[in-house]
Parts: structure tokens; sequence; C-alpha cells
């Protein structure tokens, strides 16, 4: 016979809180994670004590991701969203119009040779502009390597922050994302609204 | 070509919500509800710290409840050497509210051995093997204690059967 007896949720809550806090103390919280809301459906961050690593669409599956962080950086993952106000914050400034830039810590150790080249040159395309995979490519020293442009950027862990979605296709069209096609285009118009009134 | 299994460690988030719940209750029956939260993130600090090198199809909420049991003492000893007689009780964490109030008042009753087998094994889940590395003695041993615990739950806290799950 087991059993049960209750335990309120509340009680839970607050243990967890105080266990986010003790383990930043104790340098143990490898990973801190939290999910915001946006228009371009729900983003998880996930940030290292180097800074933020990476940005996730709902499409990409939260829990997929965060399994992959615990074995590519450390299980020692804890939902923790104070750890990453300065994330939410600026995201909610860039989704409201009212920041072009971001201005965070990045941990870019998800990022190796090609991709880290390519996904290193996307904030040299300006705010409410876009470029095409070959000029993509150009930029990032390899003219040839149009196609290995599109991998690195549907595979970029930090879109919106760091802006694949304006990488589109030589005729203009938007082209693949990861958070899917209408996500793009959303945050593209998000820019040319943004970028024509200012 | 080899093949063979992959066992994924979880994120450490989802320990602490499958199994929070579980080594909670294993504090509050073992050291009491004012200091099982204590005992609880002493637990999972612990748990935290330890995690990268336990093995990635170790039983989790076993390896919880052991550790658990250890932190358990840590406070129960720590509350021994500091107390003092208080006028006023401290401003802490509130016990347990609702219908389970008896069951804990219930639980803490119990005479040690059989309260620390009904908190590892009847409300953590160790089997009895493990609880008798725990507690000392045998597992028939364990087994008794568990039984003659429940036994007594059952004539105190005659609900008790409803809460089996």
């Amino acid at each position: 016979m087991t059993f049960a007896p209750d335990i309120a949720e509340d009680d839970l809550a607050r243990l967890h809180r105080l266990l986010v806090v003790r383990a930043a103390g104790d340098d143990l919280l490898d990973v801190a994670y939290r999910t915001v809301d946006s228009p371009v459906g729900p983003l998880l961050l996930a940030r290292t004590p180097a800074g933020l690593v990476r940005v996730a669409f709902g499409v990409q599956d939260h829990d997929a991701v965060l399994s992959a962080l615990a074995q590519q950086i450390s299980p020692r993952v804890l939902e923790a969203p104070g750890q990453l106000d300065d994330v939410a914050r600026e995201l909610d400034e860039y989704f409201t119009g009212r920041r072009t830039t971001f201005d965070l810590p990045l941990d870019l150790q998800l990022l190796r040779g090609f991709r880290r080249d390519v996904v290193l040159h996307l904030p040299d395309i300006a705010y409410g502009h876009t470029a095409s995979y070959a000029q993509m490519a150009d930029l990032a020293g390899s003219p040839r390597a149009v196609r290995a442009v599109g991998t690195a950027c549907a595979l970029n862990p930090l879109p919106v922050v760091l802006p694949c979605h304006r990488v589109v296709r030589s005729d203009g069209t938007p082209g693949q994302y990861a958070g899917g096609a209408t996500a793009k285009l959303t945050l593209l118009e998000l820019e040319t609204r943004v970028g024509v009134a200012a | 070509m080899r093949l063979h299994t992959v066992t994924v460690k979880q994120p450490f988030e989802r320990v602490v919500v499958e199994h929070g719940a579980t080594v909670l209750r294993v504090c509050r029956a073992v050291v009491g509800p004012v200091d099982a939260d204590d005992a609880w993130s002493e637990t999972f600090l612990a748990a935290l710290r330890a995690y990268p090198d336990l093995p990635a199809d170790a039983n989790v909420e076993a390896w919880l409840v052991t550790i658990a049991h250890r932190k358990a003492v840590d406070v129960v000893r720590r509350a021994a050497r500091h107390a003092v007689p208080v006028a006023v009780v401290p401003d802490r964490v509130l016990p347990p509210q609702g219908r389970d109030l008896d069951l804990w008042a219930a639980i803490a009753a119990l005479p040690t051995k059989q309260r620390h087998v009904v908190a590892y094994h009847h409300l953590g889940g160790l089997p009895y093997d493990d609880v008798a590395a725990i507690v000392g003695g045998t597992a028939a041993a364990a087994r008794r204690a568990g039984s003659d615990g429940v036994a007594t739950l059952r004539r105190t806290y005659p609900t008790i059967d409803q809460e089996e799950s």
C-alpha cells in the first residue's frame, strides 16, 4: 500500500523559487529558462551564466529543446523566470516597436564553424532590411555556400535576437523559417512598419 | 555497427516537477511540517549538485528519497543542537493545511522506526530492501514496522484508504 496525502501547489512553488535562488548562489544553475508570450507565439528563452544561449519557437517543441540543452550544455536546468527578466524586457520592447537592436550578453557555445560565421553576421543586416541567402554567403566569406547559409539560419539557436528572419530568397519572398513562414512574415512586417514610422 | 539504447538524462526541472511532492511528503513525515521545508531544500540542492554524475538509468525517486533521509537526519541534528525554549513561536512556514492535517499528526505520533518506514516506503516508494539499508535491521523487520505503522494510522485516521494511489 502506498498513499499520497495532498501537497499544496503553493508550497511547492515557494520551495521551487527558493531552490532557484540557492542554486544560483552556489553556481549550480547552469541553464535557466522561462517562456514568454509574443506575437509569434510562446518563446522559450534559456541562458547560462555567460548569457542568452537559446531562443525557441513553440513549433520547435520546448520540451525537446530543453532536453537537447540538458545534453549539450548541462542537465542542471531549472525554470527561473527572474534570471531572464532582462531578455524578456528587451523582447517586449522589440515586439512593441520600441527597440531595433538587442543589447544582451550572448552565449554562442551552441555554434561552431561556418554556422557560427553566418549567424554572427546576421546583425549586419539592419533592422527593417533584408538580405538574400547569397548575400549572406558572401558576408560569411563563402560565396558558393548558399545552401549552407540556409541550414545555418534554420538552425540558428538565437532567432529573433540574431535576426535570421531578415534573410530572404533572392526573389524577395520570405522563404523558410524555424518558427514557421507566418512568424517570419510577422517579424518582417513589424520591422517594416516600425522602420517606416521612425 | 552496434545497436544500443541511449537513455537520455532529463533536465533537472523535470525531476523537481515529478518528484517534488513525494520528497516533501517524505520530509514532512520524517522531520515534521516545519522543518520539512529545510530538508526539502537541502535535498534538492544536493541532488542538483550531484545530478550530472547520476547514471542516466538510475531510479531517480529512490535516489532522492535516500538523499532526503540524509538531509532529514542533518536537520534533526541541527534542530537538537540549536533547540532553545522560546516564548513565541517564530514566524516560520505555516504547517500544511486542509484535510490531511490529521494524517500528518497521526504520522508524527508513530514510533520513530515505524514513522521512517512509512515515510520511505509508503510515501517515498522505496522498496523494503532499500528502506532496511537506511533505517537498519532486515527488510523483513522493516516490512513489519511498516505494517504496524499503517495499522495504527488506519485506526487513528480511518479515511487513509481513500488516499491510496
